[in-house]
Protein backbone atom coordinates (compact mmCIF):
# COMPACT_ATOMS: atom_id res chain seq x y z
CA UNK A 1 0.00 0.00 0.00
CA UNK A 2 1.40 3.40 -0.72
CA UNK A 3 1.11 6.15 1.89
CA UNK A 4 1.82 9.77 1.76
CA UNK A 5 4.02 11.09 5.23
CA UNK A 6 3.67 15.23 5.52
CA UNK A 7 6.91 16.03 6.46
CA UNK A 8 7.33 19.56 8.05
CA UNK A 9 9.77 22.20 5.60
CA UNK A 10 12.64 22.43 8.64
CA UNK A 11 15.65 20.37 9.56
CA UNK A 12 15.15 18.63 5.99
CA UNK A 13 18.02 16.31 6.67
CA UNK A 14 16.80 15.17 9.32
CA UNK A 15 13.40 13.93 8.44
CA UNK A 16 13.86 10.81 5.98
CA UNK A 17 16.64 9.57 8.55
CA UNK A 18 14.23 9.99 11.25
CA UNK A 19 11.33 8.39 9.71
CA UNK A 20 14.06 4.91 8.68
CA UNK A 21 15.00 5.08 12.63
CA UNK A 22 11.63 4.50 13.63
CA UNK A 23 10.78 2.05 10.80
CA UNK A 24 13.71 -0.03 12.35
CA UNK A 25 12.76 0.62 15.79
CA UNK A 26 9.34 -0.66 15.48
CA UNK A 27 10.34 -3.82 12.49
CA UNK A 28 8.13 -1.67 9.97
CA UNK A 29 9.39 -2.62 6.25
CA UNK A 30 9.54 0.78 4.96
CA UNK A 31 10.32 1.56 1.19
CA UNK A 32 10.72 5.01 0.20
CA UNK A 33 9.43 5.35 -3.55
CA UNK A 34 9.73 8.84 -4.01
CA UNK A 35 10.96 11.82 -1.29
CA UNK A 36 13.36 15.27 -2.49
CA UNK A 37 14.15 17.32 0.51
CA UNK A 38 12.80 20.29 -0.87
CA UNK A 39 9.11 19.26 -0.67
CA UNK A 40 6.94 18.16 2.31
CA UNK A 41 5.35 15.11 0.30
CA UNK A 42 7.10 11.96 0.85
CA UNK A 43 5.80 8.65 -0.81
CA UNK A 44 6.23 5.27 1.17
CA UNK A 45 5.35 1.99 0.76
CA UNK A 46 4.16 0.18 3.99
CA UNK A 47 2.52 -3.03 4.72
CA UNK A 48 -0.70 -1.61 6.78
CA UNK A 49 -2.52 1.07 8.04
CA UNK A 50 -1.26 -0.19 11.36
CA UNK A 51 2.12 0.12 10.38
CA UNK A 52 1.21 3.49 8.97
CA UNK A 53 -0.06 4.80 12.55
CA UNK A 54 2.41 3.61 14.50
CA UNK A 55 5.29 4.64 12.11
CA UNK A 56 3.76 8.14 12.63
CA UNK A 57 3.34 7.90 16.04
CA UNK A 58 6.99 8.83 17.73
CA UNK A 59 7.69 11.31 14.25
CA UNK A 60 8.81 14.76 15.68
CA UNK A 61 9.40 15.94 11.79
CA UNK A 62 6.71 14.10 10.26
CA UNK A 63 3.14 15.85 10.49
CA UNK A 64 0.97 13.05 9.79
CA UNK A 65 0.53 10.18 7.57
CA UNK A 66 -1.78 9.35 4.79
CA UNK A 67 -3.44 7.07 2.38
CA UNK A 68 -2.73 7.94 -1.05
CA UNK A 69 -6.14 8.02 -3.33
CA UNK A 70 -4.14 9.57 -6.23
CA UNK A 71 -1.19 11.33 -7.63
CA UNK A 72 -0.52 13.54 -10.73
CA UNK A 73 1.07 16.16 -12.12
CA UNK A 74 -2.52 17.97 -13.29
CA UNK A 75 -5.91 17.61 -12.46
CA UNK A 76 -6.59 14.94 -15.52
CA UNK A 77 -3.89 12.67 -14.58
CA UNK A 78 -4.86 13.14 -10.77
CA UNK A 79 -8.67 11.76 -11.37
CA UNK A 80 -7.45 9.38 -13.87
CA UNK A 81 -5.05 7.62 -11.01
CA UNK A 82 -7.82 8.32 -8.50
CA UNK A 83 -10.43 6.04 -10.21
CA UNK A 84 -7.94 3.57 -10.81
CA UNK A 85 -6.26 3.67 -7.65
CA UNK A 86 -8.92 4.00 -5.05
CA UNK A 87 -12.05 3.40 -6.96
CA UNK A 88 -12.72 0.10 -4.88
CA UNK A 89 -12.39 2.43 -1.68
CA UNK A 90 -15.12 4.83 -2.46
CA UNK A 91 -18.17 2.72 -1.12
CA UNK A 92 -16.38 2.02 2.21
CA UNK A 93 -16.75 5.64 2.64
CA UNK A 94 -19.88 6.61 1.43
CA UNK A 95 -21.93 7.27 3.98
CA UNK A 96 -19.74 8.28 6.78
CA UNK A 97 -18.86 12.18 7.70
CA UNK A 98 -16.26 13.89 5.58
CA UNK A 99 -14.18 16.83 5.17
CA UNK A 100 -12.54 18.02 2.20
CA UNK A 101 -9.46 19.93 2.33
CA UNK A 102 -7.05 21.65 -0.05
CA UNK A 103 -3.77 22.41 0.75
CA UNK A 104 -1.02 24.35 -1.42
CA UNK A 105 2.65 24.75 -0.85
CA UNK A 106 4.56 27.52 -1.93
CA UNK A 107 1.14 28.28 -3.01
CA UNK A 108 -1.82 30.14 -1.79
CA UNK A 109 -5.63 29.45 -3.41
CA UNK A 110 -8.68 31.53 -3.36
CA UNK A 111 -11.61 29.79 -1.62
CA UNK A 112 -13.55 29.92 -4.81
CA UNK A 113 -10.29 28.16 -6.17
CA UNK A 114 -10.47 25.79 -3.18
CA UNK A 115 -14.23 25.00 -3.58
CA UNK A 116 -13.73 24.19 -7.41
CA UNK A 117 -11.05 21.40 -7.21
CA UNK A 118 -13.28 20.08 -4.11
CA UNK A 119 -16.37 19.72 -6.48
CA UNK A 120 -14.25 18.52 -9.57
CA UNK A 121 -14.42 15.40 -6.98
CA UNK A 122 -18.22 15.06 -6.65
CA UNK A 123 -17.78 11.64 -8.61
CA UNK A 124 -16.39 10.20 -5.99
CA UNK A 125 -20.48 10.30 -4.85
CA UNK A 126 -19.99 10.46 -0.97
CA UNK A 127 -23.54 10.92 0.46
CA UNK A 128 -22.34 11.58 3.99
CA UNK A 129 -22.94 15.01 5.99
CA UNK A 130 -20.06 16.93 5.34
CA UNK A 131 -18.41 18.55 8.96
CA UNK A 132 -15.97 20.90 9.36
CA UNK A 133 -14.92 19.77 13.04
CA UNK A 134 -14.34 15.80 14.05
CA UNK A 135 -15.34 14.13 10.72
CA UNK A 136 -15.45 10.47 10.79
CA UNK A 137 -12.68 10.88 7.88
CA UNK A 138 -10.80 13.35 6.09
CA UNK A 139 -9.81 13.94 3.24
CA UNK A 140 -7.12 16.32 1.31
CA UNK A 141 -6.19 17.60 -1.95
CA UNK A 142 -1.83 18.43 -1.57
CA UNK A 143 -0.85 21.13 -4.45
CA UNK A 144 2.33 21.22 -4.23
CA UNK A 145 4.09 23.88 -6.00
CA UNK A 146 7.94 24.84 -6.82
CA UNK A 147 8.98 28.42 -5.71
CA UNK A 148 6.55 31.45 -7.58
CA UNK A 149 5.30 28.62 -10.05
CA UNK A 150 1.76 28.92 -11.03
CA UNK A 151 1.24 25.20 -12.50
CA UNK A 152 1.53 22.62 -9.87
CA UNK A 153 4.48 20.36 -9.59
CA UNK A 154 2.75 17.68 -8.14
CA UNK A 155 -1.13 16.88 -6.83
CA UNK A 156 -2.07 14.16 -4.55
CA UNK A 157 -5.70 13.27 -3.00
CA UNK A 158 -5.20 11.36 0.04
CA UNK A 159 -7.41 10.21 3.38
CA UNK A 160 -6.19 11.31 6.48
CA UNK A 161 -4.57 8.11 8.88
CA UNK A 162 -3.19 9.75 11.94
CA UNK A 163 -0.98 12.65 13.09
CA UNK A 164 2.09 12.71 14.43
CA UNK A 165 3.79 12.85 18.02
CA UNK A 166 4.90 16.82 17.06
CA UNK A 167 2.71 18.52 19.11
CA UNK A 168 4.94 17.68 22.52
CA UNK A 169 7.68 19.99 21.18
CA UNK A 170 5.60 22.83 22.87
CA UNK A 171 5.14 20.64 25.99
CA UNK A 172 9.13 20.19 26.21
CA UNK A 173 9.86 23.72 25.23
CA UNK A 174 13.15 25.27 26.65
CA UNK A 175 10.95 28.65 27.44
CA UNK A 176 8.60 26.72 30.13
CA UNK A 177 11.62 24.87 31.76
CA UNK A 178 12.80 25.75 34.95
CA UNK A 179 15.97 24.39 34.51
CA UNK A 180 18.14 25.37 31.36
CA UNK A 181 21.82 26.66 30.65
CA UNK A 182 23.06 28.57 27.45
CA UNK A 183 24.03 25.17 25.47
CA UNK A 184 20.81 23.32 26.60
CA UNK A 185 19.24 21.37 22.94
CA UNK A 186 16.50 22.76 21.66
CA UNK A 187 13.43 20.25 22.27
CA UNK A 188 12.67 19.32 18.80
CA UNK A 189 16.10 18.55 18.48
CA UNK A 190 16.53 17.00 21.32
CA UNK A 191 13.62 14.24 20.58
CA UNK A 192 14.15 13.65 17.38
CA UNK A 193 18.14 13.14 18.88
CA UNK A 194 16.10 10.24 20.95
CA UNK A 195 14.20 9.46 17.70
CA UNK A 196 17.60 8.85 16.16
CA UNK A 197 19.31 6.71 18.82
CA UNK A 198 15.68 4.84 19.21
CA UNK A 199 14.84 5.58 22.92
CA UNK A 200 12.00 3.26 24.05
CA UNK A 201 10.31 1.61 27.02
CA UNK A 202 12.65 -1.12 29.22
CA UNK A 203 15.87 0.59 27.80
CA UNK A 204 18.74 2.23 29.39
CA UNK A 205 20.85 5.54 28.06
CA UNK A 206 23.19 7.15 29.15
CA UNK A 207 24.94 10.76 28.19
CA UNK A 208 27.93 11.63 29.26
CA UNK A 209 27.62 15.30 28.96
CA UNK A 210 24.23 15.57 30.11
CA UNK A 211 24.48 19.44 31.47
CA UNK A 212 20.70 20.16 32.47
CA UNK A 213 19.37 17.05 30.96
CA UNK A 214 17.83 17.82 27.60
CA UNK A 215 18.29 14.86 26.24
CA UNK A 216 17.09 12.59 29.17
CA UNK A 217 14.16 14.56 29.05
CA UNK A 218 13.42 13.47 25.37
CA UNK A 219 14.53 10.09 26.27
CA UNK A 220 12.34 9.74 28.86
CA UNK A 221 9.32 11.35 27.07
CA UNK A 222 10.39 7.93 24.82
CA UNK A 223 10.28 5.53 27.44
CA UNK A 224 13.30 5.06 28.09
CA UNK A 225 15.61 5.49 31.78
CA UNK A 226 18.85 7.70 31.27
CA UNK A 227 21.87 8.27 33.71
CA UNK A 228 24.02 10.83 33.05
CA UNK A 229 27.40 11.98 34.32
CA UNK A 230 28.81 16.05 33.70
CA UNK A 231 32.34 17.28 34.98
CA UNK A 232 31.06 20.23 36.37
CA UNK A 233 28.92 18.93 39.14
CA UNK A 234 27.22 22.46 39.43
CA UNK A 235 25.08 21.39 36.65
CA UNK A 236 23.61 18.22 37.72
CA UNK A 237 23.22 19.66 41.57
CA UNK A 238 21.77 22.97 40.65
CA UNK A 239 19.83 24.71 43.31
CA UNK A 240 17.86 22.89 46.08
CA UNK A 241 14.73 23.31 44.00
CA UNK A 242 16.17 24.37 40.55
CA UNK A 243 18.03 21.14 39.76
CA UNK A 244 18.20 18.58 37.40
CA UNK A 245 16.14 16.26 39.13
CA UNK A 246 13.40 19.11 39.00
CA UNK A 247 13.71 18.85 35.44
CA UNK A 248 11.73 15.36 35.45
CA UNK A 249 9.55 16.43 38.46
CA UNK A 250 8.22 19.08 36.03
CA UNK A 251 7.35 16.52 33.31
CA UNK A 252 6.20 13.52 35.68
CA UNK A 253 8.82 11.42 34.08
CA UNK A 254 11.37 11.22 37.93
CA UNK A 255 10.84 7.50 37.07
CA UNK A 256 12.54 7.64 34.18
CA UNK A 257 15.89 9.46 35.26
CA UNK A 258 18.11 6.86 37.14
CA UNK A 259 21.03 8.55 38.11
CA UNK A 260 23.61 11.50 37.57
CA UNK A 261 26.81 11.73 38.82
CA UNK A 262 30.04 13.95 38.08
CA UNK A 263 32.83 12.34 35.88
CA UNK A 264 35.17 12.89 33.14
CA UNK A 265 34.73 10.38 30.10
CA UNK A 266 38.11 10.37 29.65
CA UNK A 267 38.48 8.74 33.42
CA UNK A 268 34.70 7.51 33.21
CA UNK A 269 33.39 5.25 36.48
CA UNK A 270 31.32 3.44 34.26
CA UNK A 271 32.13 -0.43 34.06
CA UNK A 272 33.25 -1.01 30.23
CA UNK A 273 30.89 -3.45 29.41
CA UNK A 274 28.07 -3.94 27.00
CA UNK A 275 25.37 -2.82 29.29
CA UNK A 276 23.76 0.44 27.25
CA UNK A 277 20.77 0.63 24.57
CA UNK A 278 21.91 4.23 23.66
CA UNK A 279 24.10 6.54 24.38
CA UNK A 280 22.80 10.44 23.65
CA UNK A 281 25.29 13.43 23.79
CA UNK A 282 26.12 17.11 22.00
CA UNK A 283 29.95 17.01 23.79
CA UNK A 284 31.47 20.59 24.77
CA UNK A 285 32.60 22.35 21.28
CA UNK A 286 34.69 24.29 23.29
CA UNK A 287 33.38 27.77 21.62
CA UNK A 288 30.76 29.04 24.58
CA UNK A 289 31.68 26.19 26.65
CA UNK A 290 35.19 25.07 27.67
CA UNK A 291 36.38 21.37 26.54
CA UNK A 292 38.39 19.93 29.56
CA UNK A 293 39.44 16.81 30.88
CA UNK A 294 40.89 16.03 33.92
CA UNK A 295 44.81 17.01 34.08
CA UNK A 296 46.74 19.86 34.49
CA UNK A 297 48.33 21.43 31.18
CA UNK A 298 52.29 21.32 31.90
CA UNK A 299 51.76 18.20 33.50
CA UNK A 300 52.57 18.96 36.94
CA UNK A 301 51.12 17.55 40.12
CA UNK A 302 52.02 13.96 39.95
CA UNK A 303 52.32 13.89 43.62
CA UNK A 304 49.83 13.91 46.11
CA UNK A 305 49.00 17.49 47.78
CA UNK A 306 48.45 17.22 51.76
CA UNK A 307 46.81 20.75 53.45
CA UNK A 308 48.01 20.73 57.47
CA UNK A 309 48.98 17.15 57.10
CA UNK A 310 45.88 16.05 55.12
CA UNK A 311 45.36 14.64 51.78
CA UNK A 312 43.89 17.58 49.88
CA UNK A 313 41.67 15.85 47.32
CA UNK A 314 39.33 13.91 50.54
CA UNK A 315 38.59 17.68 51.73
CA UNK A 316 35.10 19.33 51.90
CA UNK A 317 35.26 21.90 48.26
CA UNK A 318 38.50 20.06 46.63
CA UNK A 319 38.37 21.64 43.07
CA UNK A 320 40.21 18.64 40.63
CA UNK A 321 42.75 20.59 38.27
CA UNK A 322 41.44 20.44 34.79
CA UNK A 323 43.26 20.98 31.12
CA UNK A 324 42.00 21.82 28.01
CA UNK A 325 41.46 18.89 25.62
CA UNK A 326 41.40 18.39 21.48
CA UNK A 327 37.91 17.89 20.23
CA UNK A 328 39.09 15.39 17.78
CA UNK A 329 40.40 13.37 20.61
CA UNK A 330 37.12 13.58 22.79
CA UNK A 331 35.29 12.30 19.48
CA UNK A 332 37.37 9.07 19.23
CA UNK A 333 36.81 8.64 23.17
CA UNK A 334 33.38 9.05 22.63
CA UNK A 335 33.11 6.35 19.92
CA UNK A 336 35.52 3.80 21.69
CA UNK A 337 33.02 4.47 24.86
CA UNK A 338 30.12 3.56 22.89
CA UNK A 339 32.05 0.41 21.06
CA UNK A 340 33.05 -0.86 24.53
CA UNK A 341 29.49 0.00 26.53
CA UNK A 342 26.51 -0.24 23.79
CA UNK A 343 24.89 -3.38 23.16
CA UNK A 344 24.63 -5.09 19.95
CA UNK A 345 22.50 -2.98 17.32
CA UNK A 346 22.92 -0.20 20.21
CA UNK A 347 22.45 3.15 18.74
CA UNK A 348 25.35 6.43 19.35
CA UNK A 349 23.64 9.61 18.56
CA UNK A 350 25.98 12.56 18.37
CA UNK A 351 26.48 16.32 17.60
CA UNK A 352 29.36 17.69 16.18
CA UNK A 353 30.24 20.88 14.75
CA UNK A 354 31.54 21.86 11.34
CA UNK A 355 32.30 25.45 9.92
CA UNK A 356 30.84 26.35 6.89
CA UNK A 357 33.73 26.78 4.55
CA UNK A 358 35.85 23.55 5.79
CA UNK A 359 32.43 21.33 4.99
CA UNK A 360 35.11 18.54 4.32
CA UNK A 361 38.04 19.16 6.82
CA UNK A 362 36.29 18.32 10.10
CA UNK A 363 36.10 14.43 9.41
CA UNK A 364 33.36 12.17 10.48
CA UNK A 365 34.88 9.85 13.24
CA UNK A 366 34.73 6.01 12.60
CA UNK A 367 35.37 2.89 14.70
CA UNK A 368 35.46 -0.77 13.70
CA UNK A 369 32.53 -1.56 15.78
CA UNK A 370 30.28 0.95 14.82
CA UNK A 371 28.33 1.37 11.72
CA UNK A 372 27.37 4.99 10.65
CA UNK A 373 23.33 5.18 10.21
CA UNK A 374 22.52 8.65 9.24
CA UNK A 375 24.48 11.82 9.12
CA UNK A 376 22.24 15.07 9.45
CA UNK A 377 23.30 18.85 8.88
CA UNK A 378 21.65 21.74 10.89
CA UNK A 379 23.01 25.04 9.38
CA UNK A 380 23.91 28.41 10.47
CA UNK A 381 24.68 31.39 9.81
CA UNK A 382 28.51 31.08 10.05
CA UNK A 383 28.32 27.62 10.88
CA UNK A 384 27.15 24.24 11.13
CA UNK A 385 26.82 20.98 13.09
CA UNK A 386 25.84 17.65 12.64
CA UNK A 387 23.94 15.26 14.08
CA UNK A 388 25.78 11.38 13.20
CA UNK A 389 24.29 7.99 14.59
CA UNK A 390 25.84 5.06 14.77
CA UNK A 391 24.78 1.44 15.38
CA UNK A 392 26.97 -0.73 17.09
CA UNK A 393 27.65 -3.73 15.45
CA UNK A 394 26.97 -7.36 16.31
CA UNK A 395 29.88 -10.11 16.28
CA UNK A 396 33.04 -7.14 16.43
CA UNK A 397 34.97 -7.54 19.66
CA UNK A 398 36.86 -3.85 20.04
CA UNK A 399 40.29 -4.54 19.11
CA UNK A 400 42.98 -3.65 22.26
CA UNK A 401 44.91 -1.17 20.11
CA UNK A 402 41.95 1.54 19.18
CA UNK A 403 42.65 3.00 23.26
CA UNK A 404 45.63 5.21 21.88
CA UNK A 405 43.84 7.37 20.05
CA UNK A 406 44.35 8.20 16.11
CA UNK A 407 44.94 11.36 15.98
CA UNK A 408 46.85 13.62 18.34
CA UNK A 409 45.73 12.59 21.85
CA UNK A 410 44.96 16.31 23.28
CA UNK A 411 49.14 16.99 24.18
CA UNK A 412 49.10 20.12 23.34
CA UNK A 413 48.69 23.33 25.84
CA UNK A 414 46.33 25.83 24.59
CA UNK A 415 42.66 25.82 24.01
CA UNK A 416 43.16 26.87 20.86
CA UNK A 417 46.20 25.13 19.32
CA UNK A 418 43.61 21.87 20.73
CA UNK A 419 40.26 22.54 18.96
CA UNK A 420 40.82 23.70 15.38
CA UNK A 421 36.51 24.79 15.30
CA UNK A 422 37.29 26.92 18.07
CA UNK A 423 40.37 28.69 16.37
CA UNK A 424 38.41 29.32 13.02
CA UNK A 425 35.63 30.49 15.25
CA UNK A 426 37.61 32.48 17.34
CA UNK A 427 39.14 33.72 14.29
CA UNK A 428 36.54 34.66 12.46
CA UNK A 429 35.40 36.80 15.18
CA UNK A 430 38.17 38.44 15.10
CA UNK A 431 38.13 39.41 11.87
CA UNK A 432 34.77 40.74 12.32
CA UNK A 433 35.60 42.90 15.25
CA UNK A 434 38.45 44.35 12.94
CA UNK A 435 36.27 45.22 10.28
CA UNK A 436 38.20 43.09 7.82
CA UNK A 437 34.41 41.33 7.50
CA UNK A 438 31.33 42.83 7.56
CA UNK A 439 27.89 40.77 9.03
CA UNK B 1 22.92 7.19 43.84
CA UNK B 2 20.38 4.07 43.17
CA UNK B 3 21.57 0.66 44.18
CA UNK B 4 21.42 -0.43 40.44
CA UNK B 5 23.38 2.41 39.37
CA UNK B 6 26.27 1.10 41.93
CA UNK B 7 26.46 -2.50 39.75
CA UNK B 8 27.66 -0.37 36.56
CA UNK B 9 30.48 1.86 38.25
CA UNK B 10 33.76 1.34 38.88
CA UNK B 11 36.75 2.90 40.26
CA UNK B 12 37.29 5.89 37.65
CA UNK B 13 41.50 5.33 37.35
CA UNK B 14 42.57 3.90 34.22
CA UNK B 15 45.11 1.65 36.56
CA UNK B 16 42.48 0.20 38.73
CA UNK B 17 40.06 -0.05 35.29
CA UNK B 18 41.41 -4.14 35.04
CA UNK B 19 41.63 -4.61 38.42
CA UNK B 20 38.80 -7.11 40.06
CA UNK B 21 39.27 -5.52 43.13
CA UNK B 22 38.26 -2.02 41.36
CA UNK B 23 34.48 -3.26 40.96
CA UNK B 24 31.86 -3.01 42.65
CA UNK B 25 33.09 0.08 45.00
CA UNK B 26 32.23 -0.41 48.17
CA UNK B 27 30.20 1.89 50.34
CA UNK B 28 31.09 3.27 53.58
CA UNK B 29 29.19 5.32 56.45
CA UNK B 30 25.79 5.04 53.39
CA UNK B 31 22.91 6.47 54.71
CA UNK B 32 19.93 4.94 52.42
CA UNK B 33 16.79 5.91 51.77
CA UNK B 34 13.59 4.69 50.02
CA UNK B 35 12.77 6.76 46.71
CA UNK B 36 9.34 5.26 45.51
CA UNK B 37 9.49 5.34 41.47
CA UNK B 38 7.48 4.50 38.59
CA UNK B 39 7.56 0.48 38.34
CA UNK B 40 8.32 -1.23 34.88
CA UNK B 41 8.72 -4.58 34.38
CA UNK B 42 9.90 -4.52 30.95
CA UNK B 43 12.88 -2.66 32.04
CA UNK B 44 13.63 -4.75 35.00
CA UNK B 45 13.42 -8.18 32.56
CA UNK B 46 15.60 -6.01 30.11
CA UNK B 47 18.68 -4.90 32.36
CA UNK B 48 18.45 -8.42 34.77
CA UNK B 49 21.13 -9.81 32.16
CA UNK B 50 23.52 -6.89 31.94
CA UNK B 51 23.97 -6.97 36.75
CA UNK B 52 27.02 -8.21 37.94
CA UNK B 53 25.11 -10.66 40.51
CA UNK B 54 27.69 -11.30 42.67
CA UNK B 55 28.84 -8.15 42.76
CA UNK B 56 25.14 -6.92 43.80
CA UNK B 57 25.05 -9.47 46.55
CA UNK B 58 28.84 -8.34 47.75
CA UNK B 59 27.59 -4.54 48.14
CA UNK B 60 23.95 -5.39 49.56
CA UNK B 61 25.72 -7.57 52.58
CA UNK B 62 28.02 -4.36 52.63
CA UNK B 63 25.11 -2.66 53.20
CA UNK B 64 22.89 -4.36 55.53
CA UNK B 65 20.28 -5.44 52.75
CA UNK B 66 19.20 -9.15 53.23
CA UNK B 67 16.21 -9.34 50.52
CA UNK B 68 18.75 -10.44 47.99
CA UNK B 69 17.96 -14.18 45.79
CA UNK B 70 21.08 -16.04 46.16
CA UNK B 71 21.23 -16.38 42.40
CA UNK B 72 20.12 -14.29 39.27
CA UNK B 73 16.44 -14.64 38.44
CA UNK B 74 16.06 -16.39 35.35
CA UNK B 75 13.76 -14.52 32.86
CA UNK B 76 10.86 -17.00 33.65
CA UNK B 77 10.09 -15.97 37.13
CA UNK B 78 9.90 -12.16 36.48
CA UNK B 79 6.39 -13.12 35.01
CA UNK B 80 3.26 -15.15 36.22
CA UNK B 81 3.00 -17.91 33.66
CA UNK B 82 0.19 -19.81 35.91
CA UNK B 83 -3.05 -17.88 34.13
CA UNK B 84 -2.26 -19.72 30.98
CA UNK B 85 -4.72 -18.01 28.51
CA UNK B 86 -3.86 -18.07 25.14
CA UNK B 87 -3.45 -15.12 23.07
CA UNK B 88 -2.26 -12.92 26.04
CA UNK B 89 -0.49 -10.03 24.80
CA UNK B 90 3.45 -9.77 25.92
CA UNK B 91 3.00 -6.40 27.93
CA UNK B 92 -0.29 -7.77 29.47
CA UNK B 93 1.83 -10.63 31.44
CA UNK B 94 1.65 -10.16 35.28
CA UNK B 95 4.32 -9.50 37.18
CA UNK B 96 5.35 -11.51 40.02
CA UNK B 97 6.30 -10.58 43.18
CA UNK B 98 10.19 -10.95 42.97
CA UNK B 99 9.80 -8.68 39.92
CA UNK B 100 8.76 -6.21 42.43
CA UNK B 101 10.92 -7.00 45.13
CA UNK B 102 14.03 -6.58 42.64
CA UNK B 103 12.30 -3.14 41.34
CA UNK B 104 12.63 -1.95 44.85
CA UNK B 105 16.19 -3.13 45.54
CA UNK B 106 17.34 -2.31 42.11
CA UNK B 107 15.57 0.99 41.61
CA UNK B 108 14.45 2.56 44.72
CA UNK B 109 16.91 1.83 47.49
CA UNK B 110 19.31 4.93 47.39
CA UNK B 111 22.42 6.23 48.89
CA UNK B 112 21.74 9.63 49.77
CA UNK B 113 25.04 10.38 51.32
CA UNK B 114 28.11 8.46 51.77
CA UNK B 115 31.24 6.99 50.48
CA UNK B 116 32.57 4.51 47.65
CA UNK B 117 35.75 2.71 48.19
CA UNK B 118 38.01 1.34 45.42
CA UNK B 119 39.11 -2.07 46.92
CA UNK B 120 42.25 -1.66 44.24
CA UNK B 121 43.24 1.53 45.52
CA UNK B 122 41.85 2.40 48.12
CA UNK B 123 40.14 6.14 46.83
CA UNK B 124 37.21 7.14 47.90
CA UNK B 125 34.65 8.87 46.54
CA UNK B 126 31.71 10.73 47.52
CA UNK B 127 28.06 10.93 47.44
CA UNK B 128 26.52 13.85 48.53
CA UNK B 129 22.63 14.45 47.99
CA UNK B 130 22.79 10.96 45.98
CA UNK B 131 24.89 12.31 43.29
CA UNK B 132 28.67 11.02 43.38
CA UNK B 133 31.36 12.44 42.27
CA UNK B 134 34.14 10.88 40.41
CA UNK B 135 36.62 13.12 39.37
CA UNK B 136 40.23 12.46 40.35
CA UNK B 137 42.90 15.04 41.76
CA UNK B 138 46.12 15.30 39.13
CA UNK B 139 48.11 12.49 40.66
CA UNK B 140 45.53 10.00 39.95
CA UNK B 141 44.82 10.56 36.28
Amino acid sequence: MDYLVRFVQVHESFRRAELEALADLHNIKLDVVNYQSNYPYCLVRLQSEAAARLLISRSILGQGIYELWGIGTSYEELHEDVRRRSGHKWSEFRTCSFRFSVVGFQYKMKTSEQRKIIESFSYLDFEGPIVMANADTEFFVFQEHDLSVEIPRMLYLCRFIANSDRDVITKYDLKKRHYISTTSMDSELALVTANMAQAAPGKMFFDPFVGTGSFPIACAHFGARSIGSDIDGRSIRGKPTCNLMSNFTQYALTGRWLDGFVSDLTNTPLRLDRVLDGIVCDPPYGVREGLKVLGTKDGSGTEAVYIDGKLAHLQEGYIPPKRPYSFEAMLDDILDFAARTLVDSGRLAMWMPTANDEDVEFAIPTHECLEIVSICVQPFNKWSRRLLTYRRLGGVAVPAATKTSKRSNGTGIHADDLNSFRKKVRDCAALYSNGILTR
Amino acid sequence: MKILTLNFLTCARKTCKSSPAAFPLHPRDAELEIVETEFNALFIQNILPRVEWDALKGLCTELGLTNVPPEAPEPKELFDTSIKSAGIDEKEKEPTQLTRDLHNLLLETTIQSGKLVCGNCGHEYAIKEGIANFLLPSHMV
